[in-house]
């Protein structure tokens, strides 16, 4: 089974993030990456998959930050087996639609069974990565998903849903899947094996084409403002209990 | 295999009834023949995987004189030393995956007595490192710590950026080295704890106002410090030790001083010890060693007597592995009111407080396998002396012997860093 992840690096949300002086994107230069959540989710899917199933990982990304090497490194600590890096004046925050594109380019060639990437990033949110990975490709997708074993030449998919809702799918392979959650937590790599890894693992670096742009652009970017506080009950526990059946009542939602 | 405590199985004991050897009548008992002792039977490959790695070769010196099972730590609240280890291994049971290879606080107190020098402090890191490397059998509450400080620079998993945020509790300026933008006389490495961890904050709130009152020109790192990862190091994560050390040395030889303080033993340990070996040269001093300079000019600041019966717990990491018993002494004696009393275990043969090599990221483990915390019996024994107080001065003891004294129903005893009683009399 060839398996593939798909990895991007996102800003260091536990940085204080910045606004450019225009007013129009973070101020990226100033930020630390790491990579996005998601996609440590579906790389651990991809492989306890091939643990299961057999198989290689192949984790390739497009170095927005000239910092790649060091998650493909982690990645291949974790289980990976090779690592590609596709290279050119990408910057960093490249949108989504540029990113699946080249993405989809790299991957053509390299005739998945599987493509794993997470179901969202934390920068831009849209989602967009994984579906339009797999509209390039033209194989079928299924995103939010939580659990995939390979069985016959399928992979059967456990999906999520709004309200608590599962549904479990068969899909015939090859296939791009957007991973919400692996069904064990990420595992962790020592960093002594990241770096032996980085001295004796070369990756391999394939050329980008052309950015094609998300056909949007940001007009302006804002800080969020707080509006309200919370207020805070305090008192022994049969107090605030009242306080909690009073307050329900006068939202009217004993009523119906 | 046991055979308890007939040394020779009564089978295997053959005794024959007249026998001359070399013209010689050795009839009768004289003659016993034992078969070879089972110690040749054994399959020494558990013991040699473990000597085959660098680090862990002494652990073959070993010849089961059971000196440091005497002044082990762990072994005086659970079954565990260095020797045990050394028999268990020979006997063929894997070191790499027993739980015994998490036990170890490296506390040296076994180095100190070993006849051999079989080197705990070089063999557990080594065996250790092998482990994480593999994976398999790492708690998972040490690996978080691993986590947190490779992602967050604290093994404490705060935020970085929060890093200095301790500051604006201190009531005192505390210069940043980035802002000010000049050379200092000390730089001051504050720590992880002291940064983050409330009874930590309060230790670095007190440093800052002793500094500040002796006019000392100081400055610390802020947001760019990190951890100095000589624990992970000893817990067997290598790597992020050399990932912290590469950046903290290149960090210090961004600003000019004199001299490093720092708040903690294990940090005194790694910037004196270890940092040389990957190029950071620096003089480096606990915070107890440089006040004591100061000592003249502290005195007539000391004011408020405490009345307080004190003892002092030597840090294993400023005692047996540095060399510092004094100080902290000579600290403590020169504040009002202070009766210092010294518990059995004292500076070479102190106790250790379950925190160093890892041990502060395994209690949850080590709980598994002792009768009770090391951290406990030490606070006990404080107890046994009629302490009022049990001084420290290594961050992570304060916490921990604050939680031992709850849990052991010894509410009444104070826990208190050295700083917090300097600055407590200091303020009057």
């Amino acid at each position: 089974m060839n398996i593939l992840v798909a990895l991007k690096q996102v800003p260091n949300l536990t940085d204080d993030l910045e606004i450019n002086s225009e007013g129009t994107d973070l101020n990226h230069d100033a930020l630390q990456y790491v990579l996005n959540e998601w996609d440590e989710q579906a790389l651990e899917e991809a492989v306890l998959t091939k643990e299961a199933a057999g198989g290689t990982v192949t984790v390739i990304g497009v170095d927005t930050t000239g910092e790649l090497n060091e998650a493909l490194f982690t990645a291949l600590a974790k289980g990976a087996d090779k690592a590609i890096k596709i290279t050119g004046d990408y910057p960093r925050g490249t949108d989504s639609h540029t990113q699946a594109k080249l993405l989809a380019e790299a991957i053509k060639d390299l005739s998945p069974d599987l493509v794993f990437a997470g179901v969202q990033a934390a920068d831009d949110r849209d989602g967009q990565i994984a579906p339009m990975l797999a509209a390039h490709l033209g194989l079928p997708y299924v995103g939010v998903v939580t659990g995939v074993t390979v069985k016959d030449g399928k992979a059967v998919v456990h999906k999520e849903y709004a309200g608590g809702m599962m549904a479990e799918f068969e899909v015939s392979l090859p296939a791009v899947i957007g991973v919400q959650a692996a069904h064990q937590p990420p595992r962790y790599a020592p960093v002594s094996k990241i770096r032996q890894i980085a001295k004796t693992v070369k990756v391999e670096e394939i050329a980008g084409g052309e950015a094609p742009g998300s056909g949007s652009t940001v007009r302006r970017m804002f800080k969020p403002e707080s509006a309200g506080h919370a207020e805070m009950w305090e008192g022994g526990p049969e107090e605030v209990a009242e306080k909690i059946v009073a307050l329900i009542r006068e939202k009217g939602l004993l009523n119906r | 295999m046991a055979v308890g405590l007939d040394k020779v199985r009564p089978e295997n004991i053959k005794e024959e009834k007249s026998l001359v050897v070399e013209g010689m009548d050795i009839s009768g008992h004289w003659n016993r023949m034992f078969e070879q002792r089972v110690i040749w039977d054994y399959d020494f490959d558990a013991l040699e995987k473990v000597a085959a790695l660098p680090g862990g070769e002494s652990l073959m010196w070993c010849y089961g004189c059971a000196k440091c099972t005497a002044v082990c730590p762990v072994d005086i609240v659970g079954d565990y030393s260095p020797r045990k280890i050394h028999r268990k291994t020979q006997l063929g049971i894997d070191l790499f995956t027993s739980p015994d290879l998490w036990l170890c606080t490296t506390c040296m107190n076994c180095l100190r007595v070993c006849p051999k020098e079989v080197n705990m402090i070089k063999i557990m890191p080594a065996v250790r490192e092998q482990a994480v490397l593999a994976g398999t059998a790492v708690p998972p509450e040490l690996q978080k710590a691993f986590e947190d400080t490779a992602k967050h620079g604290n093994p404490l998993g705060q935020p970085q950026r929060k890093r200095a945020d301790w500051v604006k509790k201190a009531g005192v300026p505390v210069p940043i080295m980035k802002d000010l933008k000049r050379p200092v006389d000390i730089l001051w490495y504050v720590g992880s704890y002291p940064s983050y961890h409330p009874r930590g904050i309060d230790a670095a709130c007190a440093a800052a106002r002793i500094f500040n009152a002796l006019g000392i020109d100081f400055g610390i790192l802020g947001v760019e410090e990190k951890d100095d990862g000589d624990s992970q190091r000893l817990a067997g994560e290598k790597g992020l030790f050399e990932m912290l050390a590469e950046y903290n040395i290149a960090t210090f030889n961004k600003y000019e001083f004199n001299r490093m303080v720092v708040t903690g033993p294990h940090e005194l340990n790694a910037f004196k010890n270890e940092y040389p070996k990957y190029g950071g040269n620096f003089t480096v001093l606990h915070y107890t060693t440089f006040l004591v300079e100061y000592l003249d000019r502290l005195r007539p600041m000391l004011k408020k007597p405490l009345n307080l019966k004190v003892t002092f717990h030597d840090p294993c990491y400023l005692g047996r592995h540095n060399g510092e018993y004094e100080a902290p002494r000579e600290l403590l004696r020169a504040i009002p009111g202070v009766e210092l009393v010294e518990m059995g275990r004292c500076r070479e043969n102190g106790y250790c407080c379950g925190g160093g090599g890892g041990g502060m990221w395994l209690d949850s483990f080590t709980k598994e396998y002792t009768k009770m915390r090391l951290s406990e019996r030490r606070v006990r024994e404080a107890v046994e002396y009629g302490a009022d107080v049990l001084a420290v001065c290594c961050p992570f003891e304060v916490s921990r012997f604050e939680d031992a004294a709850k849990s052991t129903g010894n509410d009444k005893l104070l826990v208190r860093d050295i700083l917090e009683l300097l600055d407590e009399s200091m303020r009057g």
